[in-house]
């Protein structure tokens, strides 16, 4: 997994609040056994007509949202399967961080798992985050994670949360398996424990 | 003695490995299921890695999302779906996995399994790389969807890295009307909380009416939690919980079966445990519901009207609701009974069990589906289909004009061929009426079975109690 540190670049409003993980990346796309290559299908039936040209008003292909880095969008983004298609096709595109006043759970936790920072901020912030969206290239934001703060355009800083183990392993791009591993006493004591008061859950 | 407890609480505490200083938790995961779409790069990560899987005998694989639910014997004809159901067939056989392959009778979808096989069992934490992994918690199973990664963890770990949810009290109480079925309940609750009103909770499902459901109508009820945000439901277990699972081939037999109902009975939520949420419904209010729009809280009673962005206060629904419509391509104020459809499918996940087929068979009997409808029923597994059989209910459905299929997920989510055309509008007693989950362009409207075999046999939604 990349580290997640500092990042600058343009962030395409999405103005639109239960973005499904089946518009950010449908179905017919899941069916790869690779996690690469999703980019050119994120929002897909958004993105394209059903001749497969692209649809000029949809955000991410007019000229200045092309090589968005960031999503600024509504309530409850991520909402529905638990596809990690849809972070490895948001990151694939070039997506590393969601701004949105809610996350779905199982999308927010894949986002970690991907190098991709999901932000959770209040209604009026995301709304000024908006406008600025909406001015494409003339409003590139920075999001410092170590500091916790989104600077905007105009020189505004907002202050977010992140949990800190979270934060840890964006920070140093660390693999969760790799740590838990390190527990693996720990893990041994636990299933000699349930063996002996648990017997039926052997199989 | 401690302070009362919620189910959920003593099912994760006695599940922690681990608690890092920031409350971050290591989990152990008792029960493993896999199926062909979420798992083929946790294997390869695995592989990658050079790390082996931990508990093969605790992990359970089953093809479901792209198989085709016509005849078998030529194999999978799509390229890709092929490929994906033969890397799960290779895995499978390189790990050492429970493996139900295509062919194999106890075939199905994998949340329609794990039940069956005894695998799913109370008080235990399961995992899917899938969202309505959440089903299981009609066993008091602490069971939710995860991510590929996170697949990946528990195939090398049999742990998860996970911090407790918040518990939310969902009770619904009184004797529902003749006619209301859990399908029903569950839509009328996820059009109260809504569906994010469940977002890092878990949700105990409690109440005289939630009791009074089978085991197969319970697992409806826990199977659209995610739909609420929670990505996992609870309903604690009981005598018709052990009586479910008792003799399954997977479950615990003789003296370790009479153990483990001693500890199940342990289970329940104490008297007086804390919830941060609490929300009460009447059973009585609750008449067959049906979903008008592109979200799951999009649920009105049959009796009741499409709605305009003007009914709602917020300015983010009312633009979801003006995208919805223009979507559904339905007009505000329009009556929900007066929509029209043009296909029907009942199966799934939620509603794709021997009951659920049985009280579509009910209305389905001596009535003929509508000329310009086109209606299948697809088996939510290869046992289910057996049992249906040896029940005569294929040729009731068969009789009135249904297809009858191979089981799977079929057009819950159209991976396979089974797939809505643009502009088609679906009668379905499946989870999710997303923008294109049935097929690009096409429009789901959620139902249970019975509301689903009313709509088909009249042609447009129908509320099922004007049948008799």
């Amino acid at each position: 997994m990349d580290k997640f540190t500092t990042l600058t670049g343009v962030a395409a409003p999405l103005p639109m609040i239960n973005v499904d993980t089946d518009m950010i990346i449908p179905k017919q796309f899941l069916k790869t056994i690779k996690r690469s290559g999703l980019g050119k299908n994120l929002f897909d039936e958004m993105r394209y007509d059903d001749k497969g040209n692209e649809i000029p008003d949809f955000v991410l292909n007019k000229p200045a949202y092309r090589n968005a880095k960031i999503i600024v969008s509504g309530d409850n983004f991520g909402c529905g399967s638990s596809r990690e298609h849809a972070p490895w096709s948001l990151l694939d595109f070039g997506i590393r961080c969601i701004i949105a006043p809610s996350f779905a759970d199982i999308f927010y936790n894949n986002c970690f798992k991907n190098g991709i920072l999901p932000i959770r901020l209040p209604q009026e912030d995301v709304d000024k985050l908006m406008d600025d969206a909406e001015r494409g290239e003339n409003a590139t934001i920075t999001i410092d994670l170590e500091k916790q703060e989104i600077h905007g355009p105009d020189g505004g800083c907002i202050k977010f949360d992140v949990e800190p183990f979270r934060k840890h392993c964006l920070l140093n791009g660390l693999d969760d398996i790799g740590l838990t591993l390190q527990k693996g006493d720990a893990i041994n004591d636990f299933e000699a424990k349930r063996a002996a008061s648990q017997p039926w859950l052997s199989l | 003695m401690g302070a009362p407890k919620t189910l959920f609480d003593k099912i994760w505490e006695s599940h922690v490995v681990d608690t890092q200083d920031d409350g971050t938790c290591l989990i152990y995961i008792d029960r493993h299921l896999v199926h062909e779409v979420t798992s083929p790069q946790a294997f390869e990560g695995l592989r990658n890695a050079g790390r082996k899987v931990r508990h093969p005998e605790l992990t359970l694989a089953v093809p479901d999302h792209n198989v085709p639910t016509t005849d078998r014997s030529e194999g999978i004809k799509e390229e890709d779906s092929r490929i994906q159901v033969n890397t799960l067939d290779q895995n499978a056989k390189d790990t050492g996995i429970h493996y139900f392959p295509m062919n194999d009778l106890r075939q199905g979808i994998v949340h329609i399994v794990g039940p069956e096989e005894g695998f799913t069992l109370p008080g235990v934490t399961m995992v899917c790389g899938d969202s309505h992994t959440s089903t299981h918690g009609a066993f008091g199973t602490l069971a939710f969807g995860i991510g590929t990664s996170e697949v990946e963890h528990v195939l090398a770990t049999q742990t998860l890295v996970q911090k407790p949810a918040k518990n939310m009290l969902v009770k619904v109480e009184g004797d529902l009307h003749p006619g209301v079925t859990a399908k029903d309940v569950t839509l009328a609750i996820i059009g109260r909380i809504g569906t994010a009103g469940g977002t890092g909770y878990v949700i105990e499902y409690a109440g005289s009416a939630i009791r009074s459901l089978s085991m197969e109508g319970r697992m409806t009820v826990c199977n659209m939690s995610i739909e609420g945000g929670a990505r996992a439901g609870l309903i604690a277990p009981d005598e018709k919980t052990f009586e479910y699972i008792k003799g399954r081939p997977m479950a615990p037999k003789g003296a370790a079966f009479e153990q483990a109902v001693e500890y199940w009975k342990t289970l329940p939520s104490d008297e007086g445990a804390h919830y941060d949420k609490i929300v009460e419904i009447d059973a009585a209010d609750i008449i067959p519901q049906v979903t008008w729009g592109t979200s799951p809280e999009d649920v009105v009673p049959v009796n009741g009207k499409v709605p305009a962005p003007s009914d709602a206060k917020d300015p983010g629904k009312q633009k979801a609701i003006a995208r919805s419509l223009e979507y559904m391509g339905l007009t505000a104020g329009t009556n929900i009974e007066d929509i029209r459809i043009d296909r029907v499918f009942i199966g799934s996940c939620t509603n794709g069990r021997i009951e659920d087929l049985r009280a579509a068979a009910v209305i389905a009997k001596g009535r003929k589906v509508a000329d310009h409808v086109s209606a299948m029923v697809v088996p939510g597994s290869g046992l289910v289909k057996e049992q249906a059989e040896a029940e005569g209910l294929h040729e009731i459905f068969l009789e009135a004009g249904f297809e009858w299929r191979e089981p799977g997920c079929s057009m819950c989510l159209a991976m396979n061929p089974d797939r809505l055309e643009p502009g088609e509008r679906c009668a379905s007693t499946s989870n999710r009426n997303f923008e294109g989950r049935q097929g690009r362009g096409g429009r789901t409207h959620l139902l249970s079975p019975a509301m689903a075999v009313a709509a088909a046999v009249t042609g447009h939604l129908t509320d099922v109690r004007k049948l008799g």
